[in-house]
């Protein structure tokens, strides 16, 4: 058992937040999923067994937010990927450090905290004469609340484009230069060699690239929240991770729900877990482990 | 790539038409700050100073900004600094001892790195209101480099397996321990991805939105995510030029640390955890 004592020791403390933070919290919005906990039965609170889940496929609401994540994941992935991929081809294009200025641009977004992100956004789309969109097209209007659902699309995809953008990048560079170099003495023109020999070889990023996407945008909420906030209206642009916040945070009628917000939840935990395990098959797990370097002692 | 280099200056002007939105958005975000008012992105009405009150008063009864700025530096650098430490010592046992459940633990360590924690919230909630930590600081900056390490771990378990073996085999002969191997040897040759995962810790954290949002209540513990989105709501459209400025006050020393720290970076946010 000694030999291993000093494994233990460096795995410690990871462990113990990963317990924390990351499993504990699993199993708990199972169970909590499971009872009917809410602000007034906060300290008696009883199982329902299924019942958060029954009430989920009988809700007015389910169907309308159901479409909405649809929609949000569609047509944001499409724009990430699309978006990813063509800001990697052109800038593989450019001159290095214009490529990298451009990259870099992209990444901005990224990195500018959510709460400033979306404030550009709202000054932008504010009314005339103080917004841009307004001023540009001469039709006042608050276009986040006008066209919620371009505002979302876009925000979120500007954001997403970087990381198609970073991967597809580093795959290009990847890809042999003899292998261009034939196409072009084979007389392609630029289009062919990117349709025959580029895309081609992009296969498995672009993959990967859509199935983790995939998975984040069904779970993720944030500048959802900071822009609608599942509005304008009831549940315009409300989507399922966000209405787990809602039922659980800020419910409408100021009696927070956290069974049925764990119940929510719970099915993007089983989701979340179900895919990753899916990764883990298709994206080469064996090859990724290797042996460690032996101990001596 | 070895295609056609003569047409790149249209491939230019085609991203940068592409890109203007995104320039247009963080000029907007500057001109706004220093005016009176904004068309558009045409100040009128001059400049106006009064933008940057903030920085010396209170803003409708908050308290001063400082006090945010100082608790998300207390954030970032605390979520950083656990994270780095916690995920080189995690790595290097990976990447380096034997034990039982190896291959278990880094599988485990793979899908939490591509599981979407923020569905956990709920459940986080609830834990930290049990151990005591809700609205608290440390509290949420334990949540925060528990979400990332895996992240960490992945990224330095990679920095690990590319180090060469012979100078610890060396000093593991001489009778050093691993402890000592791993603080003297190992840390220093992994130099860059400390800093490539200590610049990504401390950018994601800084702009860190919905955790403190959940987890804190007290705006004597709130960060600059919630100050400024507490004024967002509280102030008219004629008075955008406060937001903007606080805006940028908070944006400013990402984009430099961005700067610095870019090169480290790339690869990171290739593997990175945002939608």
């Amino acid at each position: 058992m000694r030999r291993w004592s000093v494994a233990a020791l460096f795995l410690l403390p990871g462990s113990l937040l990963i317990v924390l933070f990351f499993l504990l919290p699993v199993v708990l919005t199972l169970v909590l999923s499971a009872t009917n906990l809410s602000t007034t039965t906060f300290s008696h609170p009883s199982w329902v067994g299924w019942g958060n889940y029954q009430e989920l496929l009988q809700a007015r609401f389910t169907p309308l937010i159901l479409k909405n994540t649809l929609k949000y994941v569609i047509l944001t992935l499409f724009f990430n990927v699309g978006m990813g991929l063509l800001l990697a081809l052109i800038t593989a294009f450019l001159p290095v450090r214009l490529g990298d200025a451009f990259r870099a641009l992209w990444l901005l977004p990224r990195i500018t905290a959510s709460v400033v992100y979306v404030l550009i956004w709202q000054g932008l789309a504010a009314v005339a004469p103080y917004g841009l969109l307004s001023d540009l097209t001469g039709n006042s209007q608050n276009w986040i609340q006008q066209s919620p659902w371009a505002v979302v699309v876009l925000a979120n995809g500007v954001i997403g484009a970087s990381f198609g953008m970073l991967l597809f990048t580093s795959a290009i560079r990847a890809i042999p230069s003899d292998l261009l170099h034939a196409a072009a003495v084979d007389g392609a023109t630029t289009w062919q060699s990117i349709y025959r020999v580029v895309l081609p070889l992009l296969r498995w990023p672009i993959l990967f690239v859509s199935a983790y996407q995939t998975l984040s945008l069904l779970t993720s909420f944030e500048y959802i929240l900071l822009l609608t906030n599942g509005g304008p209206g009831f549940y315009s642009t409300e989507v399922w991770s966000l209405s787990a916040y809602h039922q659980a945070f800020s419910n409408y009628f100021g009696n927070a729900q956290f069974g049925l917000g764990s119940a929510m939840a719970a099915v993007l935990v089983v989701i979340g877990v179900v895919v990753s395990l899916i990764y883990l098959r298709v994206f080469n797990f064996k090859e990724l482990l290797g042996e460690p370097k032996v101990e001596v002692n | 790539m070895g295609l056609n280099r003569r047409v790149w200056p249209w491939w230019a002007v085609l991203l940068g038409l592409l890109s203007l939105p995104i320039v247009a958005g963080y000029l907007w975000l500057v001109l706004s700050s220093l005016s009176n008012q904004m068309h558009g992105l045409l100040p009128t009405g001059g400049w106006k100073l009064q933008n940057w009150r903030f920085l010396w008063e209170s803003v409708g009864g908050r308290p001063s900004i400082w006090g945010a700025l100082s608790n998300t530096l207390i954030f970032a650098f605390g979520v950083a600094a656990l994270e780095v430490l916690i995920s080189a010592m995690t790595a290097y046992a990976i990447s380096r001892l034997r034990f039982p459940g190896r291959g278990i633990y880094l599988g485990m360590i793979l899908v939490l790195h591509s599981f979407p924690a923020v569905s956990l919230l709920i459940a986080i909630f609830y834990i930290l209101r049990l151990l005591g930590l809700f609205d608290t600081l440390i509290g949420v900056i334990l949540v925060k480099a528990a979400l990332d390490i895996p992240l960490g771990i992945w990224v330095l378990k990679g920095f690990f397996d590319g180090l060469s073996w012979d100078m610890e085999m060396a000093a593991l002969t001489d009778g050093a321990s691993r402890w000592v191997i791993f603080w003297r040897i190992a840390l220093p040759l992994v130099r860059p991805g400390l800093l490539a995962l200590g610049t990504f810790a401390l950018l994601s954290a800084w702009g860190e939105f919905i955790l403190p949002y959940t987890l804190i209540i007290s705006n004597k513990t709130w960060t600059l995510s919630l100050y400024l989105q507490s004024l967002i709501g509280a102030v008219d459209l004629t008075d955008y030029g406060l937001l903007a400025a606080v805006g940028l006050f908070y944006l400013l020393p990402v984009v430099v640390l961005f700067l610095l720290g870019q090169r480290y970076l790339l690869d990171i946010y290739g593997g990175g955890s945002k939608g």
